[in-house]
């Protein structure tokens, strides 16, 4: 079964639930149950808002297997609110120009689609913060 | 002190053979004909010494080829079949940490002589495949599944960098210009042509920042060098054995995400310093420095994080003309990987072999001046795995 690694990690992938260390309280995305700040366990769920900017971004033709019908696409760094950085790619840009700094949101996409049967795969990327009319 | 001194050259390693392919897309030459054809020539040099173990460095044939179980393939081809023989893979470091591994062996006293050869057969899969198979090198869960390629992880390393430091446009010009400078002057070069800095202006974005002339090409190649111990070197070597001085590796994350510094190389500062340590030598003791150029943005981090130059003006040695051969620090003397080639997981072994010609003094055209010492460094991710060494002549103890 194909999907089983993406099963796996959905709480990080459709609501990104990270960590928040009981000792020096860094929240860690993705979870990593040892906390890389200080050293010691972390195991105690945190959902993030979503809400973030670009730290560093990239638009790429040359795109991997499996992902050619998505091409060219933007991917990026975002630094989340809450201080972790975390990789995506960028959605709804259409003809803005991404900047570094800009805030962006969470969205949950299609991230591809895996194995013959072609078993879809979502996840989250980012949008610019939508503006209210 | 007489004493100290033949102690050390007893239970000290040396390179005493070096063989290479060209670099370039060898439709007609197999994974396992490319390696034979560099083992063969490393084992000429060496005499009559047999290897009693084979390191091979490779991070593409079991996704390219569906090979894996190199070691064992290798050694039985070229007829070495009663010897002990494994793979090692560390993504782009997979050449430095071979030889690390052979050199521990040897340094130990359990192993007497061994040959590391690295090789890898890029052309036997389309492009967006071979992207594919190199993006597992990163953290498959976090970073590649959102269509991520090497490429584009470097871009936004470079992206970010030039808008901390404020660096010019064009200012990583200077490594592409030397990487070719040097490159047409090695025979087994891929590419052979210089270039000047109208070339790298016109040059196509392969994902922005990183133009054509940015980024090295991967191809098909071959390197081997033979390694045995100071107390059984045999005496009528064709050419001066060269001394590892030193040998060291260091990991940081995956994930470019999950460091406290996404801009600075901290596995490459770690691995140089204990080398240095190791080989009792300072920085400016180097005469020369075989970066893993993979990109140009790799070559100044590199030269940062060993510390040429202040995080944020690596850059500024290319401008300058300090990395060319008869400059301060020269750079990948034999074109490195972005004129030379980079072949994956061969590339720390071509580093290797570069290196010992140099100190041997057989660079011809591209001979360091003087050269007595010299570091090399292969890389695996975006910095993730180090792997350093030191070279020496014999003489420089």
């Amino acid at each position: 079964m194909e999907i089983t690694s993406h099963w796996r990690i959905k709480k990080q992938r459709y609501a990104l639930v990270g960590e928040v260390c009981p000792h020096c309280a860094s929240k860690i995305f993705p979870p990593r149950d040892i906390c890389p700040e200080c050293g010691d366990e972390a195991k105690d769920l945190y959902q993030f808002s979503g809400r973030g900017e670009v730290y560093s971004y990239t638009t790429l033709y040359n795109a991997p297997a499996g992902y050619e019908e998505q091409a060219p696409y933007t991917v990026a760094m975002v630094q989340l609110e809450e201080g972790p950085l975390v990789t995506a790619q960028l959605t709804d840009i259409d003809e803005k120009e991404p900047e570094v700094g800009m805030p962006v949101e969470m969205v949950t996409r299609k991230l591809g689609s895996e194995g013959d049967r072609g078993i879809l795969i979502y996840g989250y990327k980012f949008r610019p913060v939508l503006e209210i009319a | 002190m007489m004493a100290t001194k033949i102690n050390k050259i007893m239970n000290d390693v040396f390179i005493i053979g070096v063989g290479m392919t060209p670099v370039g897309e060898h439709w007609d030459r197999s994974l396992r004909e490319l390696a034979l054809e560099a083992m063969t020539a490393a084992r000429d040099e060496a005499g009559a010494m047999h290897p009693e173990a084979v390191y091979v460095a490779n991070m593409l044939a079991p996704a390219l080829s569906r090979q894996s179980h190199l070691g064992a393939l290798l050694a039985d081809f070229s007829g070495m079949r009663g010897i002990e023989a494994v793979a090692i893979e560390a993504a782009g470091a997979s050449g430095g940490m071979a030889l690390r591994q052979a050199y521990l062996a040897l340094a130990s006293g359990m192993v007497n002589t061994a040959l590391i050869v690295g090789v890898e057969k890029i052309t036997e899969r389309v492009t967006a495949e071979v992207e594919a198979a190199l993006i597992s090198s990163s953290d498959a869960d976090y970073e590649s599944i959102h269509g991520l390629t090497q490429t584009a992880l470097a871009a936004m390393v470079m992206q970010r960098y030039a808008f901390e430091y404020n660096v010019p446009e064009y200012a990583f010009a200077g490594f592409s210009i030397n990487a070719h400078a040097n490159g047409a002057k090695n025979p087994n070069a891929m590419f052979k042509r210089p270039i000047n800095l109208e070339t790298y202006q016109r040059a196509a974005i392969l994902s922005d920042p990183i133009n054509m002339f940015d980024a090295a090409p991967l191809a098909d190649g071959a390197a081997a060098i033979f390694l045995a111990r100071g107390d059984v070197l045999p005496s009528n070597l064709p050419f001066p054995p060269v001394r590892i001085n030193a040998s060291a590796a260091a990991i940081s994350t995956v994930a470019v995400h999950d460091r406290p510094n996404p801009i600075f190389f901290s596995a490459a500062e770690n691995a140089v310093k204990v080398a240095l340590d190791r080989a009792d030598i300072n920085i400016e003791q180097i005469n020369f420095f075989e970066v893993h150029d993979r990109y140009t943005i790799f070559s100044a981090l590199s030269l940062e994080a060993a510390g040429f130059a202040a995080p944020g003006e690596g850059w500024k040695l290319a401008e300058s003309g300090a990395i060319a051969l008869d400059g301060q620090i020269p750079i990948c003397t034999f074109g490195g990987s972005k004129a030379r080639g980079d072949t994956g997981g061969a590339t720390g072994v071509y580093q290797a072999a570069e290196a010992a010609l140099q100190l041997q003094g057989r660079a011809g055209e591209i001979q360091v001046a003087d050269a007595r010492t010299g570091l090399i460094q292969s890389i695996g991710g975006t910095g993730a795995t180090v792997a350093t060494h030191i070279l020496s002549t014999v003489e420089t103890l």
